[in-house]
């Protein structure tokens, strides 16, 4: 099996297992460019396993996961970020004591390095940069506050505009819209629809009414495995699907 | 936390701080001190080195190292070998069986200086040594423990158990190291008696100079991104990774300058106690020095320096009027230290220091800076004043 150039993301024969328990098992997905795939099954199903095994939290213990053509299983965190895939947790992980400028400003993928750090300048270019995505992300007014004091969703947009400011080819969300209202899941999924254009995404999400919103295409995992992959119409009517998942 | 880590960006606040600093060290103390105690607060302000890295290391980079002693010491036993072989010139040593090398060497009937004793005949080599030595060290235990992702209290325990290997290793050692007496009977540099009244005099203020100067140092590092990132990773060290950072890069880095920040501490200390021994350099006074910066408050580098004065001060007054009580005293104070104000004297600054200041500003009719008052040395709300 040959994996083709054309996908931002080809998965193949991908299997991790924790102590004899495969909570991924032989996994094959493959992501296009500019695609917003939705992952969807039920608890334990292995869906945040997979985006830590592509962003080298977790290893592998078997199978290849190629992005761009570039074998990411051998790479640390890191050196994934630097390649160009970017990672949201499920509960929002920002620096809590540092401001809002600084989150994003730290997030910004330049001088990286240790004496970078020490020498490092607010340039005007990374002001402007910091304020462009702060207003993408409903924060341009609250730039100076000090993200510990964020609501819950705020901080889940602060932690998307730190890796918007990445600008990553492949971006992974895991529950972004979880604990937000109405309102926000709303403002949410305006946001994904417009930072999506321009790079891949995988959206790990339990909420059928925002997946509908955001989805291109839908990979159902059960028990480590896919059990469907296709359209939001065809997984909704797939038989397996409703018995595992949607029935209940 | 964030508050008093903008003010150490310096501004209004942090000249202030600094500058109350340097009043007490170069003027205030030296006018009211006869040499003697000034000689003491000498010595208190060579551990303030170790305090002030353990800021940078533990409080703004969260990790522990109870191991500061091992890098002071080395910094005191890399001056202190120079002085020796200055001292042991073979006219000083020629009653010895082998004239020429130092008196503990010829005890234990070494007859030849070891090879690793010779590059410290040239004081820029011992200059040098003095910064290497223990950077090179933290950068080998960095390396190893950072890049397998050893931390918390793991590091912990391992860098206090690298403080007593080092200790049986230099005690063990007499020919090399001068056993557990440590290198003694040091008297000139460069043919300078560093034992005269004028000598210490100097020391201290070159003393003063340096610390002012490493202060200044960590600030720069604080409040460069570096800084920023360094609280970061205290928090969330997972995210710096994913923000693209090799976290280990930067724990390493300032472990180096934090062991670089104590050696020089060290060197002072032996220029101005006239001897070294490894008494500094294993886990009583490693954990020593953690007290210093944790009643100073560990997220100030002004507020650690006033740590080191204070607990040592306390230190010499009980230890002289109640030898026996001393050790529970200490214990006490680190344990008060945590429970109750666990940003030290610089927390407390912050949190109703401020507002005294303010009061006073309404009140005083004429600008006298309050220094004088912390003279008496345990009047510790003054001292808190500035300690931020």
């Amino acid at each position: 099996m040959s994996s083709s150039t054309d996908f931002t993301l080809a998965i193949e024969d991908l299997t991790v297992s924790f102590d004899g328990f495969k909570a991924v098992d032989g996994l094959n997905l493959y992501v296009d460019q500019n695609e917003l795939r939705v992952v969807i099954g039920p608890n334990g199903a292995g869906k945040t396993t997979v985006l830590d095994l592509i962003c080298g939290k977790t290893k592998a213990t078997t199978g290849s996961i190629k992005f761009k053509n570039h074998e990411l299983t051998d790479l640390s965190e890191h050196q994934i970020v630097r390649a160009g895939v970017g990672r949201k947790f499920q509960t929002p992980s920002i620096y809590e004591n540092l401001s809002v400028y600084e989150n994003l400003e730290i997030s910004y993928p330049a001088k990286r390095n240790v004496w970078g750090c020490l020498t490092f300048r607010r340039t005007a270019e990374i002001k402007e940069r910091v304020r462009e995505v702060a207003a993408e992300i409903f924060l341009e007014d609250l730039l100076d506050m000090e993200a510990g004091l964020l609501s819950h969703g705020q901080k889940q947009w602060l932690e998307i505009g730190m890796l918007l400011i990445q600008d990553p080819e492949l971006l992974m969300l895991d529950e972004p819209v979880a604990g937000m209202s109405v309102k926000e899941r709303e403002q949410t999924a305006d946001l994904l629809n417009r930072i999506c254009k321009g790079r891949s995404v995988i959206v790990i999400e339990h909420d059928m009414e925002f997946v509908k919103n955001i989805a291109h295409k839908v990979t159902v995992l059960h028990q480590g495995k896919i059990l469907a992959e296709g359209s939001m119409d065809q997984v909704q009517n797939d038989e397996r699907v409703i018995e595992v998942y949607l029935g209940h | 936390m964030t508050a008093i880590y903008k003010n150490l960006l310096g501004g209004k606040q942090g000249v202030i701080g600094l500058a109350l600093l340097a009043a007490l060290i170069f003027l205030v103390l030296p006018m009211f001190l006869d040499i003697f105690r000034l000689n003491l607060v000498g010595k208190y302000l060579t551990y303030a080195f170790a305090a002030v890295s353990l800021v940078l290391i533990w409080g703004y980079g969260g990790i522990l190292s109870l191991g500061q002693g091992v890098f002071f010491g080395l910094g005191g036993y890399c001056m202190a070998m120079f002085l020796k072989l200055e001292a042991s010139s073979p006219e000083n040593t020629a009653i010895q069986s082998t004239p020429g090398i130092p008196d503990f060497m010829d005890w234990n009937q070494l007859t030849q200086l070891p090879w690793f004793w010779e590059p410290f005949n040239s004081f820029p080599f011992t200059l040098f040594a003095i910064l290497a030595v223990p950077g090179i060290l933290a950068y080998i235990i960095g390396v190893a423990m950072f890049k397998r992702r050893v931390g918390g209290v793991y590091f912990s325990i391992i860098t206090q158990a690298i403080a007593a290997i080092l200790t049986i290793l230099i005690v063990g050692q007499q020919g090399l190291t001068g056993g557990i007496n440590g290198i003694t009977d040091l008297k000139t540099l460069h043919g300078w008696d560093i034992r005269a009244d004028s000598a210490k005099y100097l020391l201290y203020y070159i003393n003063g100079g340096l610390l002012i100067g490493v202060i200044l140092l960590s600030r720069f590092i604080l409040s460069s991104k570096l800084g920023r990132l360094l609280l970061a990773m205290r928090d969330k060290e997972d995210r710096v990774r994913f923000s693209g950072y090799d976290v280990s890069n930067f724990k390493i880095f300032i472990f180096c300058v934090a062991a670089m920040i104590s050696a020089v501490g060290g060197a002072m200390f032996t220029l101005q106690v006239g001897f070294m021994s490894p008494s500094f350099v294993g886990i009583v006074p490693s954990i020593e020095m953690v007290i210093f910066a944790a009643v100073g408050g560990r997220m100030s580098l002004i507020g650690a320096v006033y740590g080191a004065l204070i607990v040592n001060f306390g230190k010499t007054y009980f230890s002289e009027t109640f030898p026996e009580l001393w050790l529970f005293l200490m214990g006490g104070l680190f344990i008060a230290v945590v429970m109750f104000f666990p940003n030290g004297l610089a927390g407390l600054y912050e949190k109703h220091g401020k507002r005294v200041m303010e009061k006073i500003k309404m009140l005083r009719s004429k600008p006298t800076p309050p220094v004088e008052k912390t003279l008496s040395g345990d009047n510790s709300s003054a001292t808190a004043r500035k300690a931020a």
